[in-house]
């Protein structure tokens, strides 16, 4: 094997690796702004492996996938943190084990 | 060439995610973060992606991530309280993620031969390209994204509103 060239599998590897970690992530931390930035984690590995995949097959459609994921990951993410501040203008923490109920 | 850079570059996202999850302050791990995503778009080039190379640093290392450390900041969150955490998280979740990433690995290796490998000599996919396929066969996913966007800013507004300021 040259220099030049990466088996694709190492790249899909890499990415389930990520997936991997951000699940484990979320289970484990108990912030819920890091628990938001490992779901983060997670779409970006996914997007790893369609970035893989449309090279692999020379298929353009796979990049364009990426980028409404990229789309739909900022308005996530702006609903997201704004759902945040919400829950902690009522309840001041943003400790995992104490919101667990869905009302006030 | 390819291989190193592949190297280094992977390297940096493992480190910075499993940094992510080593510290207990919400910003040291929005950092981590930032080289995460900063280095998926290093690798996002050396596969052809030019533009979601470039969309990757403006779009998730800027904005997102800004936003990120925004919110931090704002709320003035502090280290993380130490808990047992979830029984069900311990007992189900981390052997379910480890069947899943040792299923996802198995079939990916098995499949290795049929995969081949890629250069950097491959070309890259112009934004050119692209755009072909973006503002053609998906001309309305794409209208429909921008209306998607509008609603998400008009509810993160909405929702990070005082109350009683109606």
């Amino acid at each position: 094997m040259s220099f030049d060239t990466v088996p694709t599998s190492w790249y899909l590897i890499l990415s389930a690796l990520l997936f991997s970690l951000g699940v484990v992530g979320f289970l484990i931390k108990r912030s819920l702004i890091t628990v938001f930035m490992s779901i983060e984690l997670m779409l970006n590995a996914v997007n790893l492996s369609f970035v893989t995949f449309a090279h692999e097959w020379h298929a353009v459609k796979g990049q364009i996938f990426v980028f409404f994921v990229m789309m739909v990951a900022a308005a996530e993410a702006a609903v997201g943190l704004a759902i945040i501040i919400a829950i902690f203008r009522a309840r001041a923490t943003l400790n995992v084990d104490q919101i667990d109920l869905m009302k006030l | 060439m390819h291989l190193v850079l592949f190297l280094i570059f992977a390297g940096f996202c493992l480190a910075g995610a499993v940094n992510l999850l080593l510290q207990t302050h919400p910003i040291n791990s929005a950092l981590s973060l930032i080289v995460v995503m900063s280095s998926l778009a290093v690798l996002y080039l050396l596969l052809g992606a030019e533009f979601l190379a470039i969309a990757q640093i403006i779009v998730y290392a800027g904005a997102v991530m800004v936003l990120f450390t925004f919110v931090v900041m704002l709320l003035n969150v502090g280290e993380e309280e130490h808990t047992h955490g979830s029984y069900v998280a311990k007992i189900v979740g981390f052997p379910a993620i480890f069947a899943v990433f040792s299923v996802i690995a198995t079939v990916i290796l098995e499949a290795q031969s049929r995969l081949g490998g890629i250069k950097l000599s491959d070309g890259i996919t112009t934004t050119q390209e692209l755009s072909k396929v973006l503002f053609r066969d998906m001309l309305l996913p794409f209208e429909l994204t921008s209306v998607l966007v509008l609603i998400a800013i008009l509810g993160a507004v909405a929702l990070a509103r005082k109350e009683g300021h109606s």
